[in-house]
């Protein structure tokens, strides 16, 4: 099965990459058929899955909204496509999908060696560590002679393998493709350690449905920002997306939330009027409505309310805003400006 | 005149004909590819895609499991793929001998006139040629998870085995030269039981006297060695496993991914493998084990000599195809957790992102291997065949 799924795989990255018009005009094309097709996660709470009604929640769900919004006012124009670590970025190369939101660590190899260009970033995250609380370990440092299970397909693996080599420690890797699987075999305790990003760990100590038998060890082993990601060489389209994630930060900045965005709207401060599209400029210049921010904020909210809904602190993950704060509050999440 | 007349133009001979349609089709097929190729290189360079096959020879960066040669995260993707085929070749080789002893076993009680050990039999290939092997390994894999203790609580049933849930620890004999001359004496006796078979049966067929070849040469396999190891000073002492820090170390380890793999693929095949069996003996009419028996011959002979050569030319080949579908299910370690070909060839596409040589080498892989299989097997087809007289 797993061949067969390979060898349609390959067919049909060689018979789409055969057929020509992939490439040009990304927005015509969505435009055209009416959605947008996005690229997510098969299932991790907080980013990307069906909650109750079967209805997709998430912050990469969150980033797919905005780009809804700003090509077509309504953050319903989505078609969502499930994909695993493994197939996500052939998917996009072959134009199955227009844009990943799929909690992808943006990095050098993919960004040269994979043909697709990674917009701003949605989330940063880092590799860390969860071992059950019975094990008594306070720090990865201690983890020598570890059995350690790492999902395949992502930077994990060879983080992981950087780490423990770096630090002298002999280890062995039990690898495992699906999600679901790997938490089965870590809460059996077929791995003394499960290693994953941070926010992720989150999820799968919940999942374990024993939380309070484990703990995420203290040690961040890597930078993972992740960032959704559109096909290289389509530049307008690029911006598109870009800057429909970037809203969502710079609304945060200015105060404008989805409750207080009509308000806004009679703002006297000029940054915000061409923000709202209430001084024209910005949409032009994208190609897109005047009111593609508006749009966004009004529908999605800002990226703190978005953060706050999805993986904060009133949601059983219980994150931390941490480098994921704006830039005024001694996080990461930087805007540049809109004019 | 006349002959000239008769003769008919070169575009109506058939054979004219078939051959300019044959290299007709062998062009157009060979334009597609080169079509497809080059389109695809073309395109992937517009995309920027990085494409060939250097990425082979750069460092892999991440570690396996297990491993049957060394290996670490600083060795090249390509040693890392050799990893894994090694890993898929031994669950493969493995579980094809199992299978066909197995699957024999089952399949000769499933004709025992014993009524329990017929039922037992049945039942048995019923139930496991029925479900799907993929849950039969995810079922096998959940068992050892669940089931076996941690490290800590181990299973020591007596000094040199332990089961646990890092899989099963085998006691095994400490490093000595002493072992490589018994492989050597071990080899020697077999070429040795080769040539007195030879030499048997030559001199059955001259003065119709029977030789023990089977004594002789058992007597044969088990002496050389064991004198090989009392001459090297018969080394006794053990590589124990122990457990230190987290997980036993020493011993030989059977982890609970290979375990479950080769369980279920074993049971899995074997079921069919046992129908076949059962078919090929099937096959063999009442006529011919009756005369058999009238002529004297004791039951075994009867096995040996009539029913199976002739049982076996209907067996073969659909054991083979059993045989190859084994090789090829084990691609679906990767759901388990067993570093096989596919898994190492996995991980490899997803940090170069060279999806289409990626796939192309398991598919070459996964071919070479089946097509290496199917030789065997049709060279032991033809041995088998009947030889009409």
């Amino acid at each position: 099965m797993k061949y067969f799924k390979m060898l349609t795989m390959l067919l049909s990255v060689l018979f789409i990459l055969a057929s020509v018009t992939v490439f040009a005009g990304t927005l015509d094309n969505v435009k055209k058929k009416g959605f947008i097709q996005v690229g997510v996660n098969e299932g991790l709470f907080g980013f990307a899955s069906p909650d109750a009604k079967g209805v997709w929640q998430g912050l990469d769900i969150d980033s797919a909204k905005a780009v809804s919004c700003a090509v077509f006012g309504t953050p319903d124009k989505l078609k969502f496509i499930p994909l695993s670590s493994q197939t996500r970025f052939t998917a996009l190369q072959s134009g199955e999908i227009d844009v990943l939101c799929r909690n992808a660590t943006r990095n050098l190899t993919r960004e040269s060696q994979l043909g697709l260009n990674f917009v701003t970033v949605n989330y940063y995250d880092g590799q860390g560590f969860m071992v059950p609380k019975s094990l008594g370990i306070k720090s990865a440092k201690e983890l020598s002679g570890a059995t350690v299970c790492v999902l395949q397909g992502t930077t994990t693996e060879q983080n992981a393998a950087d780490y423990f080599k770096k630090n002298g420690l002999e280890w062995k890797p039990v690898v495992v493709e699906s999600t679901t699987a790997i938490v089965q075999a870590f809460a059996s305790g077929r791995c003394d350690c499960l290693t994953s990003d941070a926010s992720q760990l989150a999820s799968q100590r919940i999942s374990t449905g024993k939380p309070a038998d484990y703990i995420i060890l203290p040690e961040i082993i890597s930078k993972e920002p992740l960032a959704p990601a559109v096909r290289h060489g389509d530049d307008q389209w690029y911006d598109i997306v870009n800057f429909a994630v970037l809203a969502m930060i710079q609304a945060e900045e200015y105060g404008i939330t989805s409750k207080n965005v009509d308000e806004m709207l009679k703002s006297e401060d000029p940054q915000i009027k061409r923000f709202l599209g209430v001084t024209p400029g910005n949409g032009a210049a994208l190609g897109l409505d005047e009111k593609f921010a508006y749009n966004i904020i009004k529908h999605v909210g800002n990226y703190g309310e978005s953060f706050d809904r999805n993986v904060g602190t009133s949601t059983p993950l219980a994150i931390e805003r941490g480098l994921n704060a704006l830039w005024t509050n001694g996080g990461l999440m930087y805007a540049p400006p809109f004019k | 005149m006349q002959t000239e007349q008769i003769k008919e133009p070169i575009w109506t001979n058939a054979t004219f004909r078939s051959t300019v349609y044959q290299i007709a089709a062998i062009v157009i097929v060979a334009l597609t590819a080169y079509y497809l190729f080059t389109n695809t290189t073309a395109n992937l360079a517009k995309q920027a895609i990085a494409t060939g096959f250097g990425f082979l020879s750069r460092e892999a960066s991440f570690e396996i499991g297990e491993s049957m040669i060394s290996f670490s995260s600083s060795d090249t993707y390509l040693r890392a793929l050799v990893v894994g085929a090694l890993n898929t070749i031994k669950v493969s080789f493995i579980g094809i001998i199992l299978t066909v002893i197995l699957g024999i076993i089952v399949g000769i009680t499933r004709l025992s006139t014993n009524w329990l050990v017929s039922r037992i039999s049945a039942v048995y290939i019923e139930v496991l040629q029925d479900i799907p092997v993929l849950l039969q390994l995810f079922f096998w894999y959940t068992i050892f998870n669940n089931v076996m203790p941690s490290p800590r609580q181990a299973i020591i049933p007596f000094d040199g085995i332990v089961l646990c849930n890092r899989g099963a620890y085998f006691a095994i004999p400490a490093d000595h030269p002493a072992f490589t001359y018994m492989g050597y004496a071990f080899i020697a006796a077999c070429l040795i039981s080769f040539f007195i078979r030879r030499w048997a049966k030559k001199r059955q067929e001259r003065t119709g006297q029977i030789f023990p070849i089977m004594t002789v040469s058992s007597a044969l396999i088990i002496l050389f060695p064991f004198a090989a190891w009392f001459v090297m000073g018969s080394p006794t002492q053990m590589n124990m496993p122990t457990l230190k820090g987290f997980n036993f170390v020493g011993g030989y380890n059977v982890s609970p991914e290979f375990g479950s793999l080769l369980l279920g693929l074993v049971l899995y095949t074997s079921a069919f493998v046992a129908e076949i069996v059962r078919a090929g003996i099937q096959s063999i009419s009442k006529g011919q084990r009756e005369a058999a028996e009238s002529l004297g011959l004791r039951p075994i002979f009867i096995m040996n000599l009539v029913i199976l050569p002739q049982a076996l030319r209907v067996i073969i080949p659909p054991l083979t195809s059993q045989l190859l579908n084994l090789t090829k299910n084990s691609s679906l370690a990767v759901a388990i957790g067993y570093p096989d070909f596919v898994s190492t060839s996995n991980t490899t596409i997803s940090q170069t992102g060279q999806a289409i040589e990626g796939v192309a080498l398991i598919m070459i892989m996964y071919l070479t291997i089946s097509l290496l299989t199917s030789l065997f097997m049709n060279w032991y087809n033809d041995k088998m065949a009947l030889i009409e007289r």
